[in-house]
């Protein structure tokens, strides 16, 4: 009955490639909407990310299931169906970029425009050279460039037949860690202007904050989670996904002030305070690790801390894990603190208490997302 | 110096390098590529030339052509005459006996393609051929040339294949190896000498001429 009320999503997959003697790698997750969105596919290396794109493309094909697209199946085991990658109109970015080292510049960006007219290809290509800024470049073979310059040419080369899904693996990955965090935000910035999905693969945390909207958690080849990424992040399904995520916290939040390298920010109903990495918007993911979270009886303020974050919490629940007792604090936002058994013992904390939450600004790690 | 020979010889080189080429770019492309399990087998019996005695391959060759034979009686049928001790079947007893030096040089260029711009090539709407003739093919021009000088080179020089094929009609399936080999029986030693030396020059200038070209790397032409 929901089927005449909900339109189909965008992207449905529901694949699965098996490896002789090997794992068997699905690509299973959904993009709602047609437009601007860009999807995750996040976990540690030999995950199956990069076989879940690789299905996506139509360069796997699948021993089960199916994947639909924008009304048109791509893939569907079932009926023994498999529609090859040049007939799934996408741009696709391999990790190693993989230009053709024989041709020019332009000759790569105009590689995939063979059905048009010479004129045509020639205006497509200026388009794209202004748009990746590689004006001055268009003579140049492939072993002429630097990395940021490859991975420019490879992102026009894929938008060049203006696709209409992308698919980006490790997009940033080959490149030096500056350049990383430069290009982040061109990169998100860029994709907004293209109004189409993109599914992207990477194994770094903050590069999935940045540039994703969805977040698809792989492990063992399996997918453990699909959603907003927030979501994900705020309730991970299992400790398997929190344990990928690697971090205990991470809210979203909003700057209120920078003043002197030091930002002020307000997070849910709390305000705290974080060292400015530069380069910021006004909309942040903040994440904290459980270990820098301290957390003291009562809700004076101490004396003669470096601490500038003191928030006033209520403790939601309090696990054992090892050695260690999780405690889940609520501040005006969730916050998680990973404490010894030991002082937890000895300060006699247990559920409901009230208590206060310490933590120095330098250990509030600020990721923009505009 | 017997210039029938020569000019002999050097059309039938020419005609088998461009037969080796037009057949040899196929199935080098599917050795390179092909998963099937038996493909061990192809390899293997395109290899057998290598290994070889040129009078066992010819005697087969003689046996398969022949008037006995239902590939000789067809052909026979077909073109009113017989392949043994004609110019057809010194062509075609020499596509077989160069084919792994064709070949060789083509899969193992071929291979050598990273699989990552065939894959690149087909995301961006190229079909399988045209991927071959923009991706593979331009890369792999170092090997295609080594597989042309080699085919060459090898059928100019043939000996055993073509003495029992073809036999030694002047001016039909006498090359210029016969020539020579006739001349020494004949204690003809000056002209032997003279094509020897003939031979031995064009095979230098042609493979020094391969082994520079192949050091200018990263010049490849395109087909398309």
């Amino acid at each position: 009955m929901d089927a005449h009320l909900t339109p189909s999503p965008q992207l449905l997959a529901d694949a699965e490639r098996r490896y002789r003697g090997g794992p068997t790698v699905e690509a299973r997750f959904d993009i709602p909407e047609p437009g601007f969105s860009v999807t995750v596919l996040f976990g540690p290396s030999g995950s199956g990310k990069t076989t879940a794109l690789r299905l996506l493309a139509g360069l796997e094909r699948a021993d089960r299931g199916s994947i639909r697209f924008g009304g048109a199946t791509w893939s569907d085991a079932a009926r023994g169906l498999h529609c090859p990658p040049q007939a799934r109109n996408l741009g696709f970015l391999p990790q190693a970029y993989s230009l053709f080292p024989h041709l020019s510049v332009s000759a790569n960006l105009g590689y995939g425009l063979a059905s048009l007219s010479a004129r045509e290809r020639r205006a497509r290509v200026d388009e794209l050279l202004a748009l990746l800024d590689l004006r001055d470049l268009e003579a140049r073979h492939p072993g002429e460039l630097s990395g940021g310059q490859q991975q420019r040419v490879a992102l026009g080369r894929a938008l060049a037949r203006k696709p209409a899904l992308l698919l980006l693996d490790e997009p940033l990955s080959a490149l030096d860690r500056p350049s990383q965090v430069r290009l982040r935000k061109e990169l998100r910035s860029l994709l907004r202007t293209l109004d189409i999905p993109t599914v992207l693969v990477t194994h770094d945390r903050a590069e999935a904050l940045q540039l994703g909207d969805r977040l698809v958690v792989m492990d063992q080849g399996r997918v453990c989670q699909c959603g907003d990424i927030q979501q994900v992040f705020d309730r991970p399904t299992d400790p398997a996904v929190a344990t990928i995520l690697g971090v205990e916290t991470v809210v979203r939040g909003r700057i209120e002030s920078i003043v002197g390298g030091m930002a002020t920010l307000s997070v849910g109903s709390a305000r705290i305070f974080a060292a400015d990495p530069g380069g910021l918007g006004w909309e942040v993911f903040i994440c904290i690790r459980g270990e820098d979270v301290a957390v003291e009886r009562g809700s004076t303020p101490g004396s003669g801390s470096t601490a500038r974050n003191r928030l006033p919490a209520r403790i939601t629940a309090l696990n054992p894990e090892g050695s260690l007792v999780r405690l889940s604090l609520d501040c005006g936002f969730p916050l998680e603190s990973l404490v010894t058994r030991q002082a937890c013992a000895d300060l006699g904390l247990s559920e409901g208490d009230g208590v206060c939450a310490v933590l120095k600004a330098a250990a509030v790690h600020l990721i923009p997302h505009d | 110096m017997d210039w029938q020979a020569i000019r002999l010889s050097l059309w039938l080189a020419t005609l088998t390098t461009v037969s080796l080429l037009v057949l040899g770019l196929p199935l080098a492309y599917w050795l390179a590529t092909s998963r099937r399990r038996w493909k061990f087998l192809v390899e293997a019996v395109v290899a057998m030339p290598l290994v070889l005695p040129p009078t066992v391959l010819g005697f087969y060759l003689l046996m398969a052509m022949g008037p006995r034979s239902p590939f000789g009686r067809a052909w026979e049928s077909l073109f009113g005459r017989t392949l043994p001790f004609s110019f057809e079947g010194l062509l075609l007893a020499s596509v077989l006996y160069s084919l792994p030096f064709m070949i060789q040089p083509l899969a193992a260029a071929f291979a050598a393609v990273d699989r990552g711009l065939v894959e690149a090539s087909w995301c961006l709407g190229e079909s399988r051929l045209r991927t071959f003739l923009r991706v593979i093919a331009p890369l792999s021009w170092a090997g295609i040339l080594t597989g042309v000088v080699l085919s060459f080179a090898h059928t100019l020089g043939e000996f055993g294949v073509v003495l029992m094929v073809g036999g030694n009609l002047p001016g039909r399936t006498r090359t210029v190896s016969i020539a020579i080999y006739d001349q020494v029986q004949a204690m003809d030693y000056a002209p032997a000498a003279r094509t020897a030396a003939l031979l031995l020059g064009v095979s230098f200038l042609v493979l020094t001429f391969t082994y520079a070209l192949r050091r200018r790397q990263r010049k490849p032409w395109t087909l398309i």
